[in-house]
């Protein structure tokens, strides 16, 4: 990392808003840099030396009273915070955009995103090495039942090998710190990860088909799942596949 | 009057579409206004000293949080959450904005130009912070909020919704509509003039 980066990510962990593997980046820096430490502690210093409580104003009765007339009668209740997702989603491609540009626009925010980037990782993952499948079979009926016990779902699993994607295997893999599981396809040289896990009551409906570091990434709701397909394929043929793969998985609805 | 630029349209959206979870635009208009009161009222505070920074004048702040507050009931129907905070201020912005800038004739650099600023000398190579052995002086509470009220537009705002309401870079991203990449960088600068404000207020030390 260099000063420059530093100079700007010390703000990020003094708010803390890094990662812990971004956090260890930036402070392996601090380490090795007087000039950059030096920095952290004058902003600390600064952060010290400036309470909330003196910056904040307190708004005149007066206008209160204004409002308070122009809004119905009181009924107190108070509003329900989201708790602030802390610590930025930077995917493993952040070093490496890191070290190219200082302009951290690419971070990914949100939970969403963060969730992205670990499903990307993930697939990159099962690509890397011997770890694609935890079992390999094209038989539907012996992948599911292999999850049994692993996961908290009973993931649906089809085999689309008719429909041109044909069913590899399944693995066990981790999103978002949970179990999930994993259903391996392959078209002609590409494979294709579906991952499954159990839907957050009111989690998102994502139609589109995202993008990170070249893989597509489609993610969507059904029969109380939540599912990411991400692969290499082109987003037409991802799309595709999720068509087949709905189609297949719930044959008619109701039935 | 209060036709808005297209940004300030997709901040008011609030993500509309993330999240379905909209019982705000049923029920008839009192419940919902009782509603927006409950949840919008107890962030009066924060909303005021906003706009006290946002335009540095008492009376200008009173109108703009009366005028947030009337757009935000009106407006509550598409509010899909996730924070009522963030997204009062998001309105109170477009409010210091769009009327009282070009009212007062006064310049309100919250937007645009400032990129060029935040270019123009890369924050590494400006003149560094100083060194360690200076410690900074506690000034009182009037002091403070001057040498913050001193900022230039961009970067006061930084100060006031990170430090004083203590928004995650997202939130801020979300506030003032633009990447996170510039929250953290216009952060970076806002605190950068912060101190060096600071040193200087207690004059040349003999």
């Amino acid at each position: 990392m260099t000063c420059a980066e530093s100079e700007v990510l010390l703000h990020a962990l003094l708010d803390g808003e890094l990662d812990a593997g971004h956090a260890r980046e930036v402070e392996t820096h601090l380490e090795t840099c007087p000039r950059c430490a030096r920095h952290l502690v004058a902003y600390r210093e600064l952060q010290q030396a400036m309470p909330a409580a003196q910056l904040r104003f307190t708004a005149p009765m007066s206008l209160r009273r204004r409002i308070e007339t122009a809004l119905p009668a009181a009924r107190t209740s108070t509003s329900s915070r989201r708790s602030v997702l802390k610590g930025f989603a930077m995917g493993s491609a952040l070093s490496a955009a890191m070290a190219a540009t200082l302009v951290v626009a690419v971070i990914r925010t949100d939970h969403d995103q963060r969730v992205l980037g670990d499903v990307v990782s993930a697939h990159v993952r099962s690509l890397q090495g011997e770890h694609l499948t935890d079992v390999q079979t094209s038989d539907q009926h012996t992948v599911k039942p292999w999850f049994n016990g692993k996961v908290d779902v009973a993931p649906p699993v089809v085999d689309l090998t008719a429909q041109g994607f044909r069913l590899i295997g399944g693995r066990l893999d981790y999103l978002d710190g949970k179990a999930v599981a994993s259903i391996v396809y392959r078209r002609r040289m590409h494979v294709i990860n579906l991952f499954i896990a159990q839907a957050a009551p009111s989690e998102p409906q994502g139609r589109k088909i995202d993008k990170i570091q070249g893989f597509n990434i489609r993610r969507w709701n059904a029969q109380g799942f939540e599912f990411w397909a991400v692969s290499d394929i082109d987003a037409a043929e991802l799309q595709e596949f999720v068509e087949k793969f709905d189609a297949a998985s719930h044959p008619a609805s109701g039935a | 009057m209060l036709d808005q630029p297209q940004r300030q349209g997709l901040t008011l959206a609030w993500k509309a579409g993330d999240d379905m979870r909209a019982s705000n635009g049923s029920g008839d208009p009192n419940d919902k206004a009782r509603r927006f009161r409950d949840a919008a009222l107890p962030h009066l505070d924060d909303v005021y000293t906003l706009a006290r920074y946002l335009l540095r004048n008492g009376a200008d702040a009173e109108d703009a949080v009366q005028e947030c507050y009337l757009r935000g009931l009106r407006h509550f129907d598409t509010y899909r959450g996730p924070a009522m905070k963030p997204w009062l201020f998001a309105i109170l912005r477009n409010v210091c904005r769009s009327e009282f800038m070009r009212r007062s004739g006064v310049a309100l650099a919250i937007d645009g130009q400032a990129e060029e600023d935040e270019d123009a000398v890369p924050l590494w190579q400006e003149a560094p912070v100083s060194p360690e052995a200076e410690m900074l002086r506690q000034w009182d509470a009037k002091t403070i909020r001057r040498l913050v009220e001193d900022l230039p537009d961009p970067f006061r705002e930084m100060i006031v919704l990170r430090e004083i309401n203590d928004l995650s870079y997202s939130e801020i991203a979300d506030v003032v509509g633009v990447p996170i990449g510039t929250v953290m960088s216009r952060l970076a600068r806002a605190r950068s003039m912060l101190r060096k404000a600071w040193i200087a207020e207690e004059g040349p030390s003999t």
